[in-house]
């Protein structure tokens, strides 16, 4: 109970909100998570330092990290944890923080975007539009980079997608767009105010 | 067996094939699917990374909406979907919580509905019903079962099978006549939601499970999520370049097998609109 109150204290003091199940304040630093990360050896800060900054209240150096944006989210440090400390809702949590606050790192723009704008096309469509959200991305990576080549990277699978119809010029949305709509609405109140 | 069917983005997108697979699969073994009204995105990575709340209220939608209709098990084959679901459920178990995304959802949330996977689904089908239908016994195959991030993970939101050393998947494998190999890579991510945006990663993941299965003696990997399908399959090729060797390693989906002993063909089966296929 001491530990959870420890958590406690750190998430009220400062900026990031943990929901109640993440106990970051378990952690005793062994490293079993940094050992099963299948991606940590491209990280900037290891997952288990990551959990540390967020004990300590490193807002700063965890938020402007590329770390949280190389985190492919395969759950591996949360299901091996020793303490139950669940490692990758740390990253949500401070995937969402980091964004919302206009810290994420410039380094890691693909996937900032990328996730940024797959939401928007759920928001619109309610269901993934493939095709827009790939237009869209490449667009958005050439306007920010600058980078033409991006735009015709993998064109050469369009024509095999095709061949094995599996693009769909006319997909699905949902009908009911106006619930989609007031469910994001509702979801986002809190980071708008 | 009348089971609700949340198909989600992936499998009305580019990995229909899944859906054929498992559609003529099911058919074949007179499982009816009702797919849910209207479902919607489960929000998938993006919603997880970037609003904890819509992670939890686009699946809490789905979930409701296949109760209203009465189903009281929810088929989702693609494991971020249903590890979504999952998640939803679980957070809907605190009375205070269950009232704010009905609220959010505009629907009552109770969180009763069986979410099941893709294994799980033959599972309830029985090795039993399976053994005796099977026509055409794989005795050419020797397949590693590939489970990747989430349908062993976390544990305590799926409940599935044991999520270092599962064995599912070749229980089922091996009641169609296949043999299955001892592998190291069974539960490692292959990178799935990274495709477009982080390549490197994803190739670099996909070649060491291609490689990890094809040096264990396999000759094809087994899936039963369609993002992973996309990985292995699909990428493949860029694989092979990246890393200058052939690979060559044939992906099938766990429906596309049982399809396959039960004596459907591969056209039926849509294994011909895979990218890597039998030499």
């Amino acid at each position: 109970m001491e530990n959870q109150a420890l958590g406690q204290v750190t998430s009220e003091r400062l900026p990031v909100h943990f929901p109640d199940p993440i106990q970051v304040a378990n952690c005793y630093q062994c490293g079993k998570c940094t050992a099963g990360c299948p991606v940590a050896m491209h990280m900037d800060v290891a997952p288990n330092q990551v959990v540390r900054l967020a004990q300590l209240g490193e807002w700063e150096k965890a938020l402007r990290s590329r770390a949280i944006w190389e985190c492919v989210g395969c759950q591996t440090c949360s299901t091996r944890c020793p303490k139950e400390v669940d490692c990758a809702g740390v990253m949500d949590a401070l995937r969402e923080a980091s964004l919302a606050r206009g810290m994420a790192a410039p380094g890691r723009y693909f996937v900032v975007a990328f996730q940024k704008i797959f939401l928007e096309n759920i928001h619109r469509n309610g269901r993934l539009n493939e095709l827009e959200l790939i237009g869209h991305f490449k667009v958005d990576v050439l306007l920010h980079t600058g980078r033409i080549p991006f735009l015709f990277k993998d064109a050469g699978l369009a024509p095999q997608l095709g061949k094995r119809k599996k693009l769909h010029l006319i997909p699905g949305r949902a009908r009911d767009r106006g619930v989609v709509e007031r469910i994001f609405e509702r979801c986002s109140g809190e980071r708008k105010a | 067996m009348n089971i609700g069917y949340y198909p989600g983005c992936a499998l009305h997108g580019s990995s229909n094939d899944c859906e054929q697979s498992l559609r003529a699969c099911l058919s074949a073994l007179d499982v009816q699917l009702g797919e849910i009204k209207d479902w919607i995105c489960c929000g998938a990575t993006a919603a997880h990374s970037l609003n904890h709340k819509l992670s939890l209220a686009l699946p809490a939608r789905n979930l409701a909406v296949a109760e209203r209709d009465g189903f009281k098990q929810l088929f989702a084959p693609c494991p971020l979907c249903s590890m979504q679901l999952l998640k939803a459920k679980k957070a809907v178990a605190d009375e205070r919580v269950r009232k704010e995304l009905s609220e959010i959802v505009e629907a009552d949330v109770r969180g009763e509905s069986e979410v099941l996977n893709l294994i799980q689904l033959f599972e309830k089908i029985g090795v039993d019903r399976l053994k005796p239908a099977v026509k055409a016994p794989l005795e050419s195959i020797t397949a590693a079962c590939y489970y990747g991030c989430l349908l062993t993970r976390p544990p305590d939101v799926v409940h599935f099978d044991d999520f270092e050393q599962p064995s599912s998947m070749e229980s089922i494998v091996a009641a169609l006549g296949a043999k299955t190999v001892e592998w190291n890579y069974k539960t490692e991510c292959c990178g799935a939601g990274m495709t477009m945006c982080n390549e490197d990663i994803v190739l670099e993941l996909a070649h060491k499970i291609l490689s990890n299965a094809a040096e264990h003696g396999a000759n094809c990997l087994v899936v039963a999520c369609p993002m992973c399908h996309v990985n292995l399959d699909m990428k493949q090729a860029a694989v092979e370049r990246r890393f200058g060797k052939k690979l060559g390693m044939v992906v099938y989906y766990l429906s596309d097998l049982v399809g396959l002993a039960l004596g459907l063909s591969a056209e039926q089966l849509g294994i011909n609109r895979h990218f890597v296929t039998q030499a």
